[in-house]
């Protein structure tokens, strides 16, 4: 028994140093007939690609790399996978119109499970693919995490999503679509102080959620500024996620006539639920979060009448370019998209429009394009889905004015 | 006969020793030489963690033959304790090989003073109860820190379990713990040496406990704990050795795990229970008791999801797959008895007991 666990070991040993192996003799050509693992994961790799993008192949051999990272598994999946659709149809898009500059544009999408560390694992799954620019990543926590190792390599990245300030904090190679959660925080507040929506504030929100909480903090210290007043915030956290009687009792004693709610639409909904079933009827008012909310399942809309929101995008608009993307997306996908979906698309087009602005060409060296586009960036001007008019500060935040919508009839309206 | 029994043990930890210090020089040649993908190089760090806290758990597990499922807590007390030391002393110690050594030393020190704690009232605890007591404690920490803002300016340090804006800081002052949004900015310091040296400290460690007369006495308490007591042995103290030490050890890994990230936040992902059942994976699959074990399985349960990347979503699937074949494959009785039937071991002695 002894000699055979010895054996046995030696065989996972060796087990062990062939998998390293076989990670390493990724970066070579596939002719190191090093190991069969290799070989497998490469081609399907080069599946991936291929399938996600077909025209790529037409072109001659130049072509931008576009990578993107987000949850595609796990409890942020939908964001995740909006992000890779809303990129992935932006992109198929591009290349039917012949691409940039002539150059057509390979997409390669990997999952991070919304971890830190595999969102690293990701990053260098994809530079090792040979990308030259990343769309990602998806949620501000990885986010924070990659845009690290972006800065060290000197690659261009612009996030849909990853709305905390962290992401761009000394980081000059890194953009983004969203909004900061500084901006929304203190957006929602000025909004509510001078349209004298409401005189007492309650706020719900989520402590364990970077974004959640980084609007609510934000938004108090703006509400001192404001003619309102803040009688209640209460927090929960992603652990204990389905009851709120407790906190809305605080909001209804507090007297508040209305409640911030700067969470996603999940908890909303459940928000909104159980407010009614109290009998409470103050004025909601979300951040870009509660956008979805008319999606969710088993979900009496009727509820939502009346809640106020601010995002930069909404399914319904009546604007020729949202009702395109959203029959188009809708057709590929069969889904209605959202507002992660529209802020990848935008980006894609973003970064389109600064390579045209640059001129630059597949060819250049990663750090070179970084530089190029780092240099372009506060230049340009881009119409987009989420937002009139974005334009850039150096240090990668966007200027776009929100938009507040209210919910009327089961749609969203904008509010003038 | 009592030198020869020495020898062996000591052959055996050389073997152990040997491995990692070859898959070392091995990695360290194929980086020089280019032979190294991105992704291969970023997840090196990570098995370094990754190993270090198998071989801790399998301490508690394997030697003092108790169920701990706390031990994703312990690594996120010594990676919280460890990240703000160092973000604090950034600008103070600014050689950073000894502000991480320091901050290793304050991750094992405070971990190990948290596993001391905890240790005193559950070790009182046996089997199942033992577990869900530990499950609780590595949630409660999680918590805890997820709550924590702490944060520095001229007047010193602002603690509050409210928010931010509670902490009263002035102009200058910097959150250095925000929360559920932990650390951010941390120096990262953690290199694939670094790691290798600190699992090497940490075998060191766990080897010559097990050979010495404490790892003797802690492996009687596992054996029989009322023999052991009856011969005079201080229950209480060796289990607490065993598990304060196992505890100071992830601290290590926590470290090491935190200084490799920029953004340090404890989810439910990297330091909840999940994370601590996936150590326990490692170690139950590697085999209770057995070091080595730890360590391969380690490995390959670390890699397996990275290198299945290709098959996109599909890994996750082939990932437990693979898991319930390995585990079936290491310990159904059925399988043992046939892998004996067929084993190398018979083919090579099948000769020798004819002669």
């Amino acid at each position: 028994m002894k000699k055979f666990q010895k054996i046995m070991s030696l065989m996972l040993a060796s087990a062990m140093i062939m998998t390293m192996l076989a990670g390493c003799s990724n970066s070579n050509d596939a002719s190191n007939a090093d190991s069969a693992a290799a070989e497998t994961t490469e081609t399907a790799g080069e599946e991936t690609a291929e399938s996600t993008d077909t025209t790529a192949a037409s072109s001659d051999g130049a072509a931008f790399k576009i990578g993107a990272i987000g949850p595609a598994t796990g409890g942020a999946a939908v964001y995740g996978i909006a992000v890779q659709n809303g990129a992935d149809l932006a992109i198929k898009e591009i290349n039917a119109a012949g691409g940039i500059n002539g150059y057509q544009i390979e997409y390669n999408f990997q999952d991070d499970e919304c971890d830190n560390e595999k969102s690293v694992n990701a990053y260098n799954t994809l530079k090792d693919w040979g990308m030259q620019m990343l769309v990602g990543t998806t949620t501000s926590g990885c986010c924070i995490a990659v845009a690290a190792e972006s800065a060290n390599d000197n690659l261009f990245q612009i996030t849909p999503s990853g709305s905390s300030v962290d992401c761009i904090n000394g980081n000059d190679n890194v953009f983004q679509v969203c909004f900061t959660d500084p901006n929304q925080g203190v957006g929602a507040a000025q909004y509510i102080g001078t349209n004298g929506v409401a005189e007492k504030v309650a706020v719900i929100y989520d402590s364990s959620d970077v974004y959640s909480s980084g609007i609510y903090e934000k938004f108090a210290q703006e509400a001192a500024n404001q003619p309102f007043e803040i009688v209640a915030s209460e927090a929960f956290t992603a652990d204990n996620k389905t009851d709120f009687s407790v906190q809305l009792q605080k909001a209804k004693d507090a007297g508040a006539d209305l409640v911030f709610l700067p969470i996603y639409y999940t908890e909303a909904s459940l928000i909104l639920t159980q407010a009614n079933a109290m009998g409470y009827t103050p004025k909601f008012f979300g951040c870009d979060g509660l956008d979805g909310i008319l999606n969710v399942e088993n979900f009496d809309t009727a509820l939502a009448e009346g809640v106020m929101l601010l995002t930069p995008f909404a399914a319904d608009a009546e604007d020729e370019a949202t009702k395109a993307f959203v029959s188009a997306y809708v057709e590929s996908y069969g889904d209605t998209p959202n507002q992660f979906a529209a802020d990848a698309y935008d980006a894609v087009y973003i970064l389109k429009a600064a390579i045209e602005q640059c001129g630059a060409t597949p060819d250049d060296s990663v750090s070179d394009l970084c530089e190029k586009l780092k240099a372009v960036m506060p230049e340009i001007t881009v119409d987009g889905l989420t937002g009139e008019a974005m334009s850039w500060d150096t240090d990668g935040a966007v200027n776009k004015s929100p938009k507040a919508m209210e919910i009327v009839n089961g749609n969203y309206s904008l509010i003038q | 006969m009592k030198k020869l029994k020495i020898n062996k043990n000591l052959k055996d930890n050389l073997i152990t020793y040997g491995i990692i210090i070859i898959a070392y020089v091995i990695m360290q040649i194929m980086i020089k030489t280019g032979h190294v993908s991105s992704l291969m190089q970023g997840l090196l760090v990570p098995l370094c963690v990754y190993i270090i806290l198998a071989v801790s758990l399998n301490l508690t597990v394997g030697i003092l033959g108790e169920l701990s499922l706390g031990h994703a807590g312990f690594m996120c007390v010594g990676a919280f304790t460890g990240a703000f030391f160092s973000k604090c002393m950034q600008d103070i110690i600014t050689i950073d090989i000894l502000r991480f050594v320091i901050a290793i030393l304050i991750g094992a020190i405070s971990a190990g003073i948290i596993g001391l704690l905890i240790g005193m009232p559950v070790l009182r605890l046996k089997g199942d109860y033992l577990a869900i007591v530990t499950l609780a404690f590595g949630e409660i920490i999680k918590n805890i820190i997820n709550v924590l803002y702490i944060g520095k300016d001229s007047r010193g340090l602002h603690f509050s379990m409210k928010d931010s804006l509670s902490l009263g800081l002035d102009a200058e002052g910097t959150v250095i713990i925000n929360g559920a949004q932990g650390i951010t900015g941390t120096p990262k310091n953690s290199t694939f040496t670094i790691g290798v040296i600190l699992i090497i400290i940490t075998l060191f460690i766990v080897l010559n406990l097990i050979h010495s007369r404490d790892g003797r006495a802690i492996m009687s308490i596992r054996d029989n704990l009322i023999a052991a007591e009856s011969i005079g042995i201080n229950i209480t103290k060796y289990k607490l050795m065993a598990f304060s030490i196992s505890a100071s050890l992830a601290g290590i890994a926590g470290v090491l795990y935190s200084h490799n990230l920029s953004s340090l936040m404890a989810t439910p992902k990297n330091f909840g229970y999940n994370m601590s059942i996936m150590i326990l994976v490692f170690v139950v699959l590697g085999g209770i008791g057995n070091i080595r074990g730890s360590i391969i399985s380690a490995v390959i349960l670390t890699l397996l999801p990275e290198v299945l990347r290709g098959l996109s979503n599909y890994r996750m699937l082939i990932y437990s797959i693979v898991l319930i074949v390995m585990m079936l494959f290491n310990w159904s009785p059925k399988l043992i008895n046939l892998r004996e039937k067929y084993s190398l071991k018979r083919l090579f002695k099948k000769p020798k007991e004819v002669q």
